[in-house]
Order: structure tokens, then C-alpha cells, then sequence
């Protein structure tokens, strides 16, 4: 599958190989580098995987469940923790998907403080994962360098609501609260100062020679193979498909501005390999200041949350909504049955999908490469749980 | 030592004792100061790395122990001595003990032919060069030992790594090295230093093109057979979690960090001796001790130099995949070696005694390299400051 694996049978069985036993090794839940708690069940020929075996489950915090049990306000604080790298488009894909079921218009100040939370949030997600791509490879100064601009973006987040990892901002309805005084200039000097640095991470890391030889060509995830798994976000993007929802199935004011939707190109080596995503979450950062940009220029005056009634209590009937979170195409799915208590929740979420493609890549590649896979696939655990 | 021993023994301290015992109590005497200075070296280095490491990655580092946090080695080292020295219940016990003093030793008697001045040397032996790259092989066997019976596969693919790293670039290095000895014709450190003069035009490293790219197939070659990034393999922590270390903890986990960190020194000492002229400086005095103690300094700051060479390339750069690291060796390194050795010896056959245009060609070509860089950074410097030293959002 990927240009580079190595593949033991073809030496063994020209007995050129030395015999040797396979060697099941078990990476995590507690391993360092598997981004929360995750666990792979490797069976690896020396430094040579034969597969990994993803095994989930860790982080299980049965989020869906707990939805029927608090009802759809107090359902709010839990979307935080269902992806708490990005917290913000969980909550929006909460709130929307309870105003599908309810009817509900957003006003249109309250869409836009959404979109700017929503991207500052997708600044941070990516920020977070191209920084902990860097540590998985070994080079630790991007990261801190990613961090220091994530606190400045949580200083942000902060002011707006006064949280800085589970926000439990948005409402059913729009927003818990306005932008606070001063809050456009200063979000606007942050984007000043953070587009130029984006091309700085680029020749800080992204251009470096072992970084790209340890990335191109790396587990490559061909077009067909990433829409077979159902890959979703910049995982997908990275195969050279583009397909962003927030373009493809526009929700709230996307459609309002304009940006561009990068994809993978091979410029280093195949395309889909895990520079090309690597690179897609590079580019996407300078897209989503694009975004925040033209939000913070263009936001209407008005309410920022529309009437919504204390008990909500939505009619009979189900509703689908998907938001583009930092992880791709994530999905709520709620069914009410006209109490104050949704009947089921279900949430569909990138993480997962990337998780399942795991196994398939993992043959024929190095040890460390898988860490390397792990990192560009921008898996969270908490995501894939729930 | 030896004539200072042989002193002691005729009219000093120890005259009368048998001549053995006497040997025996001046080496230990030696080995005891030794090992403390190595301690005290290896400790500063670990704070001076993490304190530059943190300034790279813009954080502040350890300043709390000491002024800047100057002993907060002294402070790890005895958090490390007073904690529960764990064996695993499934591991090879013996060898796992014995395991770190296995690298202590080989790290240790690679000091024996440090030239730290002109007579500042423990064993001036004749075979110095070979020595050293004989002893420190011992380091191989220790971290082997430790991956092996840890009884952990993640210990035992750290010490496979890291005996598969260490003895490849030992070919590199110990062939790199002859373009110097070929130079000198004698492997004695102290020979070799006196074979260079103290201004740098003098100094091996430009000497000519052969010995300028055997400088750098040595360091590489060095940086790897001392784990360091970009060749960190047998450690590397998003990987193989600690490496052939992973089950240490306590005391024994220290002597590992601080066979790492010496052996940093050690790197740096000898590039140093090999092509920065050692210890040479201009005989500008004929007291012997402030000759000695500037000798030392100038062998010092050199060899801290390219510790902090080593430290910077740490911060920078990320670590190769195991087929990459082999094939730079084995590709690259080990035949360009074989060429630059035979380039070498056709120089000397050429210029018996030096060629002085060449070696001032190549300081001039040093001299315009580093005044490059410099602008580099400083081009960078002036771009990144104004926004650096601000919070945005304040």
C-alpha cells in the first residue's frame, strides 16, 4: 500500500531472511504518544508492523446516554467532553441540532459570534495537532512554540466565555454571551500577529528534510481507500478530495464568506501520505483566519440568542445536522419524543472513522511510523469514546 | 600521572612504599577526582541543556535551585539517589543491575585520555584514539544489557536499535578519524594536539577539504553513537516510551542520564582535541600553572561549544525513522568516509609538511560560512522580535 513498507514475507520466503518470530507488543492505553488513551495491539517483525489493532473503549464516558438523563439544555456542558481539543463545534452542532428539531432561528449576530468561537476553536484544534505531530517525530520545539499561540487563542476563548478548555458557550438559540468590549480589536491583533507565524511553523518544521522524509509517503491513504472508510475533515481533504460541509452542506453564515477548501497534493511525495495531511491542517489555519477576518469585520449588531423557553420541550420528530468540526464532518443525531428529555442522541464523529483505517495502514509499516499516523490523523480519544 | 606518580613514589608522600601499591593508590586517587568532576560536568550539562533547550522553545527552564536554577542538577541527583530502586519481578536481575554500571565503565575510561591541558591528561597513552573508541563500545554492551533483561519489549527494541546505531557509526567515526592520524602519524591525543598550533588556521579542521568533511562525518557520526537527536532512536519517547531504559527508575536511571549527558562532553572534547587544536594557546608566559589553568579554559569553552552545537541541533531537529538512520550510515557516511580517507592520505603524499595557501583558503571559506549564518540569524532576529515580545491580546 504505502511506497516505502517493507516487506518481510517477500525475504522470507526467497530465504534471504533470517527466521524470525512475530512479537505482539501492546502500545498504550499508557504510551506517550497515543494522545489520550488509546490502545493498539501491535504484532510487529522486529521494527516492521504486520498489523496494529486498534482497540477502544478507554474513554467511554457514555456522553450519548447521559443526554437522555439531563435533558437538552443541561445536555450542553457534555458536548464540551465529547471532543474537548475543540469544544466550540460541539457545542454548535448541539445547539443546531436542537433548533432543527424546534424550529428555531438563529439571530444573525448569534451565527456570527458562533462561526468566530467555531474558528478560533479550529485554530486550536490545529495548532494542537500539527504541534503534537512535531513531538511524535521527535522535534520538540514546534510544539511549545503551537502551544504558546493556543494559550493566546484560549486567552480569547477565555474572554468570551470565560473558559478556556470546555467552553459551554453557545445556546439553544445562539450564544450565551455577547462579545465583550474590545473584543473585535483584539481578536483582530492576535490574527496579525498569528498569520505571518504560520509561515514561520512552516519553515521552523514543516519543510525541514527529516520531517518531510518522515511524513511523505508515510501510510498513504489513497482517494478511493479515504471515501471507502469514510474518512472525514482534513483526513479526507489530504487524500485530494474536497469535500468541507461547510461548503458541500453550508450551515449558519458560512455561506457568507469566502474561503478556500485546501487539499492534499503530493507536493512531497503520494498524495494522501501524512505530509499531505499534515499540510492540508497547515493550510486550513491560514483559511480559517480568512474566515475570522471577514466575521469580525462584518458582525451585524442585534441579540446574540433568540427566545427560547426555559423548558425546552421540542415537537415529536428526529433531526440530523452535521457541523465541519476540526476532525471533520460531525454528526448529531437527536430524536424527541416531546418531552423535556431527547429519546436518543447519537453523535458521528471524525475520530472514529480515522481510527478504523488504522489497521489497514498499519501493514508494512515501522513502529515509529505508526506514531507518525496516529499524530497526522489528528486522532483524540475522547472523540472516538464518547 | 606517571611521572607524577613516579615523583610521589621517589620523594614525595608515598617514597618507600612498594612501587604497585603506590601506582594503585595514585590511580585511585585520580579515579576518585575524576569521577567527581565527571559528575559535576555531566550535571552542568544537563542544566545547561535544559535551560537552552528552554530558551529555544521559549520557556524559561529550571531557575528556581541556585542562581538560574545552577544546582538543580545537584537537586535531580539526589531526588534520584533517595528513590526506590525498582526490579522488575520478571527481569534477568543480575544483569539488569549490573546493566548501568556496564556504561558507566565504558563512559568512564574514555575520560583516562582526555587532554583537558598539556599536562592535564590521566594516561597519555600511544593508542589514545583507538582507546577511547574501543572503551566507549562498552556502552553498547551496558544498554544492550539493559534492554535485554528489562524483560519489556519496548526495552528490548530500544537496546536492539541502539546496539544496531552504535556500532554502525563507529565505522564512520573511527575512519573519519584516520584523515587526522594519517596528518600526525600517531593516535596519542596529546600528539595529535601537538601537531596543531593554537590559531585556527593551524588547527586540523582546515588543514585541508579532507579533514574540514571528516569534521563533520565525525561529529555526525559521534552525535549518533551518543543517541542524540536527530539520532535518538534507542530513547526516543513518542516511540519506545524511555527505550532500553523504560523499567529503570532510581539511582541506576541516573548513572544512564549522566553516561548520556558525560558522553555529550565527551563529543565535544574530542572534536575538539581531533580539529579545534585542543588545548593549544599561544605560550604567551612562562608560569606554568596560569599557562595550564588558560589552557584548560580555552580546551573548556571549546568543547562547551560544541556540547552547545549539539544541544541546539537536539531543539531543532526531529528524530529519523531506524531504516533512515542506516542507510544515511551505510549509503552515506561510511563510503564518503572511505573516499575523504583516501583524499587525505593523497594530500599528505602530496604536501608532506602542509600546504599554507590551502589552510588559509579554508579558514577564510570558515570565516565567510559563519559570517553568513550570523546575518541569517540576525535577519531572523529582526523579523521575529517586535512581535515576539508582546502579548497580543494584553
Amino acid at each position: 500500500m504505502s511506497t516505502h513498507a517493507i516487506d518481510v514475507d517477500v525475504l522470507r520466503e526467497t530465504g534471504q531472511g533470517i527466521a524470525t518470530e512475530e512479537m505482539t507488543l501492546n502500545m498504550g492505553p499508557q504510551h506517550p504518544s497515543t494522545h489520550g488513551v488509546l490502545r493498539f495491539v501491535v504484532k510487529a517483525d522486529g521494527e516492521v508492523m504486520r498489523r496494529a489493532i486498534p482497540d477502544i473503549g478507554y474513554l467511554h464516558r457514555s456522553i450519548e446516554k447521559i443526554a437522555e438523563k439531563v435533558g437538552y439544555h443541561g445536555f450542553m456542558p457534555y458536548t464540551d467532553r465529547v471532543d474537548y481539543v475543540s469544544a466550540m463545534q460541539c457545542n454548535q452542532g448541539w445547539a443546531m441540532a436542537c433548533e432543527a428539531l424546534a424550529g428555531i432561528k438563529v439571530p444573525r449576530r448569534g451565527e456570527y459570534c458562533r462561526v468566530i468561537a467555531s474558528e478560533f476553536g479550529r485554530l486550536a484544534s490545529h495548532l494542537l495537532s500539527v504541534g503534537a505531530t512535531g513531538m511524535d517525530i521527535g522535534a520538540v520545539t514546534p510544539f511549545t512554540h503551537a502551544i504558546r499561540e493556543r494559550e493566546y487563542i484560549n486567552d480569547i476563548l477565555e474572554e468570551l466565555c470565560g473558559a478556556r478548555l470546555t467552553f459551554n458557550y453557545m445556546r439553544i438559540g445562539g450564544c450565551a454571551w455577547d462579545l465583550p468590549p474590545g473584543f473585535v480589536g483584539r481578536a483582530t491583533k492576535f490574527l496579525d500577529r498569528f498569520e505571518p507565524l504560520i509561515d514561520e511553523y512552516n519553515e521552523l518544521i514543516s519543510f525541514n528534510k527529516i520531517y518531510v522524509e518522515r511524513l511523505a509517503n508515510v501510510a498513504v491513504i489513497p482517494r478511493e481507500m479515504a471515501i471507502a472508510y469514510n474518512l472525514v475533515g482534513p483526513n479526507l481533504r489530504g487524500s485530494g478530495v474536497k469535500y468541507d460541509v461547510r461548503k458541500d452542506a453550508p450551515y449558519s453564515v458560512y455561506p457568507e464568506f469566502e474561503f478556500d477548501v485546501p487539499v492534499g497534493t503530493g507536493e512531497r511525495g503520494t498524495l494522501g501520505d501524512s505530509y499531505d495531511r499534515y499540510m492540508v491542517r497547515m493550510r486550513e489555519m491560514k483559511e480559517s483566519c480568512k474566515i475570522l477576518r471577514q466575521a469580525l469585520a462584518g458582525i451585524p449588531e442585534g441579540p446574540v440568542v433568540a427566545k427560547v423557553p426555559r423548558t425546552f420541550r421540542p415537537p415529536v420528530g428526529e433531526a440530523y445536522v452535521r457541523v465541519e468540526a476540526s476532525r471533520g464532518d460531525m454528526g448529531w443525531f437527536v430524536v424527541s419524543d416531546g418531552t423535556a428529555f431527547p429519546y436518543r442522541v447519537h453523535i458521528r464523529t471524525g475520530s472514529f472513522a480515522a481510527m478504523a483505517i488504522i489497521e489497514e495502514l498499519s501493514k508494512g509499516l515501522m513502529i515509529a511510523d505508526l506514531v507518525a499516523v496516529i499524530a497526522t490523523l489528528d486522532i483524540v480519544a475522547p472523540e472516538v469514546d464518547r | 600521572m606517571q611521572q607524577f606518580a613516579d615523583y610521589l613514589l621517589d620523594e614525595g608522600i608515598l617514597a618507600g612504599l612498594p612501587k604497585s601499591l603506590g601506582y594503585a593508590l595514585v590511580i585511585a586517587f585520580f579515579a576518585f577526582v575524576l569521577l567527581n568532576f565527571i559528575m559535576l560536568v555531566a550535571g552542568v550539562t544537563s542544566w545547561l541543556e535544559r535551560r537552552v533547550w528552554a530558551r529555544i522553545q521559549s520557556r524559561v527552564g529550571p531557575n528556581r535551585v541556585g542562581p538560574q536554577g545552577a544546582i538543580q542538577w545537584l537537586a535531580d541527583g539526589i531526588k534520584n539517589i533517595m528513590k526506590e530502586d525498582i526490579v522488575p519481578t520478571a527481569a534477568d536481575k543480575p544483569l539488569f543491575k549490573a546493566a548501568p554500571y556496564l556504561a558507566m565503565i565504558g563512559f568512564f575510561g574514555a575520560w583516562a585520555c582526555v587532554p583537558f591541558g598539556d599536562g592535564l591528561i590521566i594516561a597519555d597513552l600511544n593508542v589514545g584514539v583507538l582507546y577511547i573508541t574501543a572503551v566507549t563500545g562498552l556502552v553498547v554492551v551496558g544498554i544492550l544489557m539493559a534492554g535485554w533483561s528489562s524483560n519489556n519489549k519496548w526495552a528490548l527494541l530500544g537496546g536492539m536499535r541502539s546496539a544496531a546505531q552504535i556500532v554502525s557509526y563507529e565505522i564512520p567515526a573511527a575512519i573519519a578519524v584516520n584523515a587526522v592520524i594519517v596528518l600526525t602519524g600517531t593516535l596519542s591525543m596529546q600528539g595529535i594536539i601537538r601537531a596543531q598550533g593554537w590559531a585556527p588556521w593551524n588547527w586540523f579542521l582546515f588543514d585541508n577539504p579532507f579533514t574540514f568533511v571528516a569534521f563533520f562525518i565525525f561529529f555526525v557520526a559521534l552525535l549518533a553513537e551518543g543517541n542524540r537527536t536527530p539520532f535518538d532512536l534507542p530513547e526516543a519517547e513518542s516511540e519506545l516510551v524511555a527505550g532500553a531504559f523504560t523499567e529503570y527508575s532510581g539511582l541506576r536511571s541516573l548513572l544512564f542520564f549522566l553516561v548520556e549527558w558525560g558522553n555529550l562532553y565527551i563529543i565535544g572534547a574530542l572534536c575538539t582535541s581531533l580539529f579545534l587544536g585542543g588545548w593549544q594557546t599561544p605560550h604567551f608566559t612562562d608560569n606554568g600553572f596560569v599557562l595550564g589553568l588558560v589552557q584548560f579554559v580555552v580546551f573548556f569553552l571549546k568543547s562547551y561549544f560544541l556540547v552547545f552545537v549539539a544541544m541546539w541541533i537536539r531543539a531543532t531537529l526531529p528524530r529519523v525513522r531506524v531504516d533512515q538512520l542506516m542507510s544515511l550510515c551505510w549509503k552515506y557516511l561510511v563510503p564518503i568516509s572511505f573516499v575523504n580517507l583516501l583524499g587525505a592520505m593523497l594530500w599528505v603524499v602530496a604536501f608532506p609538511h602542509g600546504f599554507l595557501p590551502a589552510r588559509l583558503g579554508m579558514f577564510l571559506f570558515g570565516i565567510m560560512v559563519t559570517i553568513y549564518f550570523l546575518m541569517r540569524v540576525a535577519f531572523h532576529l529582526r523579523r521575529a522580535r517586535p512581535e515576539m515580545s508582546w502579548n497580543p491580546i494584553a
